[in-house]
């Protein structure tokens, strides 16, 4: 094959076109309404099929003529070396790590850098920790967990209902949100250390579901579909940020001026505290003998078992240890809301979490974070879109995975070396079955 | 005669009405290659994931000696029975291939690690001899790597390793649990002669304990096809056909028996006629 | 005994709608192995589809009689299945052979995108529709319970009855269904054997696609009103029905339905409404805690 065959495409680019025409024709161009009468009717849109089917028709050909381009190029020197990306992405992701540190540590400092942003790079922080928990889960340990924002949940209720009913302070709560959510993975666990794969991954979907229905309709604990409000916001180690300033607050031991953004200021470095303990936990425990195991338990569970290796107790350790995150995590959110409902924890938060996880690269710290700095930060990028955000975003997700079904990190970083460093090609890393 | 390491007493295997193994009953002595052999069908394979717990028996016992004490396998586990020092290699190679060589070496002496590691906690905030136990292990993993002639390989995925190596690479995994049994599933498979040459050497220096340094002796009890194989190393062969047992002795009263040479030239297979193997 | 019979008619009818998605579901996962994350919002594009189709037959004034009902079928199984072959070919067909978790991302992706757009392009609105078949027919009475059975009930049952018989001759007793059958077991092997695996799956995304409409229109014409976002709770609903009954089993995939539609209506009608999913999904997770595979799942044996 060398070069464009027009023929071909043309036809290629006529069918698309019909078939654009089948999609487009009675779902965009025929928009049903209801009339004031309460009955439906129908309004006609047809240009804007017109420009719908043009632009696949178009966008076809392109398709093909860069196609044929880029085969030809390929054709006179070999470019399509498989690994080449990845040796870049891997160089890339060693100097990367340091530089987002760093740019993470002094974000609030540069010029420029206001409360919106701010806010921005908590989302993305708390994207970033609960895509390191879920990491443990399913990039180390294999198992398939379509349910962790139900952790996320437990971690956030926790904290609202010691909060309210006992008056514990964020300080204690954390900690307490943290081990109980911990329990909850571990109680989930149990029942699915059977199950494998598409198994585990429907069961623990639906363990998502039931914990998320039940803060819905456990009305007089959690307020239903009100939610909880009032959530006590976490002060500086007993000195809380009020406008007031004068003694006995931030500000006022501090002697500044007091000023809405100390607060957001405060929270950030906290969700930044608690992403790096995720990061730097998950990083120790790769390179220790339970981190091991799971990796072990991903790559073969029948060989881990026929070594002594006790399959009950390592894969409740990763739901255990990856929930605990999640708390944690939940219970930030909490105090950083102020307002927890069940409506943010619903199954498109474990979509979008597990999209990070699998986008980063399995296993990869620095891969989960990208992907969530350009999945969060990209759907905030968009925001002026309104209801075509959503649409962006779930095509992008179809579009990365196309390109690269391995995700941006593919390689796994080898946890300990006899004598030289060699990153392990993702052609030979499993997935894991459970 | 040596003091028995396992003895089987009349192991029975059903799946469904089907009655794989029937009522064998054979002893691996410390020190020995006990080699398991028979015709395809004959219910090796069963006979040896029911001693390495992947199967659990329909009736009998199998009893572990170890320092004059008894462990009745067909109690425990899967894992445990790892534990009470049973190893195992399996017939399609079950390395862990994105992992390297060593890395999977270090995987099999989880137990060991694990409790130096205070069960991770400890080895997280720093504390606990940890650090000393995992430079031990990586020692030992290196001699068994040297031993297995995959040093030059210790940083490469276990993946990506060629076939013979990957086998030796099992059997060093497997010696770096510590077992007293080494169980190996068809460890000739696949080898051409100069490996399967180079394995048998390697069996032996296990069994001897001079495999690695500091390594004690290892019991070993393997099935195999491979009659070149089986009578050069084996000082003991059990022969089951059709789920029973129906001869047990050394290689060359086993050749002998007209009812083995019967079970082989019955099945017509003659890659394993037992005649045309011997040297 | 009336209130159970009743609850009984209601739960079949459920029950169907969940069996034809799940089928839909279970024959891309013997295909290919992949959860179709999408297909329930392929069943609310098919609901959608038969919405506009009426709207514009109403209009028409020729929405009469069973000839309108199967017009509207037909014309919301073509459409749906072209939707079910062109995400296959965009989103699946590139990561085949993949890694698995891709195609599952790309399945989760594809389903945002089908509700966004159906979001955009049919407005976010509830789509209230009057009902198509009215009036039905009491099967007893008790004291003063009347047990009612629909004409639209009958209709489901029967739509999905012989839609069924129909797919099922085809899977058994046609080249095509031998075809995707090998595909199903050995996928290599059945293309050394000079199948064309890439149009087997096309096809069965296609029907799968096609069964997932008819579901879809079932539920407008019972249910009345349906919005953008009807595609996630019943393809999970449905996806644990194909899970319960033992994913990649036909007759499995109908049987967990069946149970599906029955727990959660029976359930509500005893116990309370607000806990029908808690239900469903417990009850999912205890049968596979216990039957790993579902009820008429092949047990999966691990050769070591």
């Amino acid at each position: 094959m060398k070069g464009l065959d027009p023929q071909a495409a043309l036809k290629d680019m006529l069918l698309a076109g019909l078939v654009a025409l089948g999609l487009f024709a009675p779902l965009v161009g025929l928009r049903t309404d209801v009339s004031p009468t309460g009955a439906l009717f129908i309004r006609t849109r047809w240009t804007d099929v017109a420009i719908i089917v043009g632009l696949v028709m178009a966008g076809r050909l392109a398709m093909h003529i860069f196609l044929a381009r880029r085969e030809a190029r390929a054709a006179m020197a070999d470019l399509s070396k498989p690994g080449r990306f990845a040796t870049q992405a891997a160089f890339l992701a060693r100097i990367l790590g340091p530089v987002l540190l760093g740019v993470a540590l002094l974000l609030p400092a540069i010029p420029g850098i206001g409360r919106y942003e701010l806010d921005l790079g908590i989302l993305v922080l708390t994207y970033i920790m609960l895509g390191w928990g879920l990491n443990i889960v399913v990039g180390l340990a294999g198992l398939l967990d379509l349910g962790y924002v139900a952790f996320y949940a437990v971690g956030a209720y926790s904290y609202a209902l010691l909060a309210q009913y006992f008056g514990f302070s964020f300080w204690l709560c954390l900690p307490l949100a943290g081990i109980l959510a911990a329990f909850w993975g571990i109680l989930l666990g149990f029942p699915v250390l059977r199950l494998r794969g598409d198994y585990l991954a429907i069961v623990t979907l639906a363990f998502g579901e039931i914990i998320r229905i039940v803060l819905l309709n456990w009305v007089s604990l959690t307020g239903g579909s009100n939610g909880i409000s009032g959530i006590p916001r976490p002060s500086f180690f007993g000195l809380p940020f009020s406008m007031e300033g004068g003694p006995g607050t931030f500000a006022g031991f501090f002697g500044i001026e007091p000023s809405p953004v100390h607060r957001v200021i405060f929270l950030y470095y906290l969700i930044l505290a608690l992403a790096m303990l995720t990061n730097w936990v998950s990083i120790r425990i790769r390179k220790q003998p339970l981190g091991r195991a799971w990796e072990a338990m991903r790559e073969d569970e029948i060989a881990c078992r026929s070594l002594g290796i006790n399959i009950r107790n390592t894969k409740l350790s990763a739901f255990m240890i990856g929930a605990m995150f999640g708390g944690f995590a939940g219970a930030f959110f909490a105090t950083r809301q102020g307002f927890i409902s069940p409506e943010s924890f619903t199954f498109i938060e474990s979509a979008i979490i597990l999209a990070i996880v699998v986008l980063g690269g399995l296993g990869s710290q620095i891969g989960v974070a990208i992907a969530a700095i350009v999945m969060i930060g990209g759907f905030e990028l968009f925001r002026d879109l309104e209801e075509w955000r959503m649409l962006v975003f779930g095509a992008a997700m179809v579009l990365i995975m196309v390109w690269r079904p391995r995700g941006l990190v593919g390689s796994r970083q080898p946890t300990v070396v006899l004598r030289e460093r060699r990153r392990i090609g993702s052609e030979h890393v499993a997935e894991g079955r459970g | 005669m040596a003091a028995p390491i396992l003895e089987v007493d009349a192991l029975s295997m059903r799946f469904g009405g089907l009655k794989a193994v029937d009522e064998v009953s054979f002893t691996a002595h410390a020190g020995d290659i006990t080699a398991v052999i028979g015709p395809n069908g004959a219910g090796k394979t069963t006979v040896f994931n029911c001693i390495t717990g992947f199967y659990r028996p329909t009736s009998g016992r199998l009893r572990l000696h170890r320092d004059g004490r008894a462990t009745e396998l067909q109690k425990l586990q899967g894992h445990d029975i790892a534990r009470a020092g049973i190893a195992r290699t399996f017939q399609n190679i079950r390395l862990f291939p994105g992992m390297t060589a060593l890395e999977n070496l270090l995987v099999a002496q989880h137990r060991p690690l694990m409790r130096a590691s205070g069960f991770a906690i400890g080895a997280i905030l720093g504390l606990s001899g940890y650090p000393a136990a995992e430079r031990a292990a990586i020692a030992r993993a290196t001699r068994w790597l040297e031993a297995t002639g995959l040093i030059e390989r210790a940083d490469d995925p276990a993946g990506a390793l060629p076939y013979g190596q990957q086998r030796r690479l099992e059997i060093a995994r497997a010696m770096c649990t510590s077992p007293l049994l080494l169980c190996l599933d068809e460890p000739a498979a696949g080898l051409n002669p100069r490996e399967s040459v180079d394995l048998a050497r390697l069996l032996r220096a296990i069994r001897d304990g001079e495999a690695a340094e500091g390594e004690p002796p290892c019991s070993l009890l393997l099935i195999e096809h491979d009659m070149g194989v089986v009578m050069g190393i084996s000082d003991r062969v059990v022969v089951l056909d059709h789920g029973k047992k129906i001869a047990d002795g050394t290689p060359a009263e086993v050749r002998a028996d007209p009812r083995v040479i019967a079970a082989y030239l019955g099945e017509g297979d003659e890659d394993e006629v037992p005649a045309e193997a011997a040297p | 005994m009336a209130y159970a019979l009743q609850q009984l008619i209601n739960g079949v009818a459920l029950g169907m709608i969940y069996g034809l998605i799940a089928v839909g579901y279970t024959m891309v996962y013997g295909i290919i192995g992949m959860i179709n994350f999408a297909h329930g919002d392929i069943f609310m594009v098919g609901a959608f589809v038969a919405l506009i189709t009426i709207v514009l037959l109403l209009s028409g004034g020729i929405m009469e009689g069973p000839g309108a009902i199967m017009l509207v079928l037909l014309v919301s199984m073509c459409v749906t299945a072209l939707y079910g072959w062109t995400v296959e070919r965009v989103a699946y067909r590139p990561l085949r052979g993949s890694f698995r978790l891709a195609p599952l991302i790309s399945a989760i992706g594809m389903s945002i995108v089908l509700q966004n757009y159906v979001q955009v392009a049919q407005g976010a609105r509830v789509k209230p529709l009057e009902p198509i078949v009215p009036g039905g027919f009491t099967v007893m009475t008790e004291g003063t319970f009347v047990v009612q059975v629909s004409w639209m009930q009958l209709v489901i049952v029967l739509v999905t009855l012989a839609v069924l018989a129909v797919f099922t001759w085809l899977v058994t007793r046609t080249a095509l269904g031998r075809s995707m059958r090998a595909c199903e077991q050995d996928r290599r092997m059945a293309q050394l054997l000079g199948i064309n695996t890439d149009r087997v799956i096309s096809i069965t995304f296609v029907i799968g696609a096609a069964l997932a409409s008819v579901a879809g229109m079932m539920y407008l014409l019972r249910y009345g009103v349906i919005d953008f976002y009807i595609g996630f709770l019943a393809g999970v609903k449905a996806f644990t029905a194909a899970v319960l009954g033992g994913i990649g089993s036909l007759p499995g995939a109908v049987l967990g339905g069946l149970l599906i539609g029955l727990i959660e209506t029976f359930w509500s009608a005893y116990f309370s409404v607000a806990y029908k999913d808690v239900a469903t999904f417990a009850i999912l997770a205890i049968v596979l805690i216990f039957m790993p595979t579902g009820l008429l799942g092949r047990a999966e044996v691990e050769k070591v």
